[in-house]
């Protein structure tokens, strides 16, 4: 076992710094590469005109899923020290569809708004605007909300523990579930396209 | 098949009508995912953790209700958790960083294709003004909905999607089901 190479102690907290500002880099190039910049691309994802949001965020899951896995079978990686986030699983729930809701509404989402400001956007400065704005109400209200922001706690739980089979399995079932996504929406923008172009 | 030199020029004469871009002009979906993908494990594989966004914002905000009014952070656990144990400044912070890190590489990945222009993002439809209140509303609500989640589509959908964290998939399952649901009523914005 060799990484994660930081939890190894491979460099120190302010070389961490540097680091994340090329991974940044990275990020935001690519998400920009993608068309992930402009509000009216990811938008066009719940008009079913453009499916790159699903293609996109769905490619990079299974990739990166692909490569936990196997860097963990050979034992190069110890993944139970990458970390992820504690379920809670109501407030999730319930903050994935405000957010769902602010995606299409706002067009961007908060990485996204990022390279949307810096390619010129004057939309999504109001859109950082508006993040700022809720986070602030958030905080405010965290008092009255806390109860239930801490309720349905299910520990560090992923989905081969929570449905009690093995990590093979569920990486088999989401790499299937991606290629008929896949398929569906490719043939999905056909259709629609077809749609549009007889509508005009 | 994947060009290298494609890949900086082929935008450049294509973008020209304003503020009109196509799928055309950005690179093959599938292509930016593996990127993004690789990206992303990469993340996992030097630091242990994954990619996020808005935990950055986040930072800002309790900084500034910090400055403003120290007492109400004293009794809040949501502010506290951003400002550190006080011996180095909040900002120095990983994700911080790799914000500032993502607003550089979008805006070096824009110049290289000349996408770097000041443009409203909206359908044809639509006034600049409502754009910028509704583009206000929705960041409202991802800011307070990405908190309640503890992340947002970096920190959960991503991050949790690829590590198979049971919260990060149905983070983003209700993200999809929120925006197709709202996404009729607001369609004069977009189409």
């Amino acid at each position: 076992m060799t990484a994660p190479f930081y939890k190894f102690g491979f460099f120190n907290d302010e070389v961490s710094l540097i680091i994340a500002f090329v991974i940044g880099l990275f990020f935001g190039f690519v998400l920009e590469r993608g068309g992930f910049g402009s509000g009216r691309m990811l938008a066009a994802q719940f008009y079913f005109t453009d499916m790159r949001v699903f293609k996109v965020m769905f490619t990079a899951i299974v990739t990166a899923m692909i490569g936990l896995f196997y860097l963990a079978w050979f034992g190069f990686l110890d993944l139970s020290l990458v970390y992820y986030g504690d379920t809670y699983l109501l407030p999730q729930a319930l903050g994935g569809l405000i957010l769902g809701i602010g995606f299409v509404i706002g067009g961007y989402c908060p990485g996204t708004s990022g390279v949307a400001i810096a390619t010129g956007k004057i939309d999504a400065i109001f859109y950082a605007l508006g993040g700022f704005f809720g986070i602030f109400v958030f905080g405010e209200m965290f008092p009255a909300i806390k109860d239930f922001f801490y309720s349905t706690h299910m520990g560090k739980v992923n989905l081969p523990q929570f449905f009690d089979v093995s990590y093979g399995f569920v990486l088999s079932v989401v790499i299937l579930i991606a290629i008929a996504g896949f398929t569906l929406v490719e043939w999905g923008e056909k259709v629609v396209a077809k749609k549009r172009s007889e509508g005009k | 098949m994947f060009k290298f030199k494609e890949w900086f020029t082929h935008h450049l004469e294509d973008n020209v009508r304003e503020g009109e871009l196509t799928p055309y002009h950005y690179t093959n979906p599938y292509l930016i995912g593996l990127l993004l993908g690789i990206v992303l494990l990469a993340t996992f594989v030097i630091m242990g953790r994954g990619l996020g966004a808005s935990g950055a914002l986040s930072t800002v905000v309790a900084v500034g209700v910090d400055t403003v009014s120290p007492s109400t952070v004293e009794n809040n656990d949501f502010y506290k958790g951003y400002l550190g144990d006080g011996t180095q400044s909040p900002f120095k912070d990983w994700l911080v960083f790799e914000v500032i890190g993502l607003v550089v590489g979008g805006f070096i990945s824009g110049a290289i294709a000349g996408r770097n222009k000041l443009i409203v993002e909206k359908g044809p439809r639509f006034t600049n003004k409502k754009r910028f209140l509704f583009a206000f509303i929705g960041g409202t609500l991802m800011g307070f909905g990405a908190k309640m989640a503890r992340g947002c589509t970096s920190g959960q959908g991503l991050t949790g999607g690829a590590a198979l964290s049971l919260g990060g998939w149905a983070f983003m399952l209700m993200v999809f089901a929120g925006a197709y649901a709202t996404a009729y009523f607001v369609r004069r914005q977009w189409i």
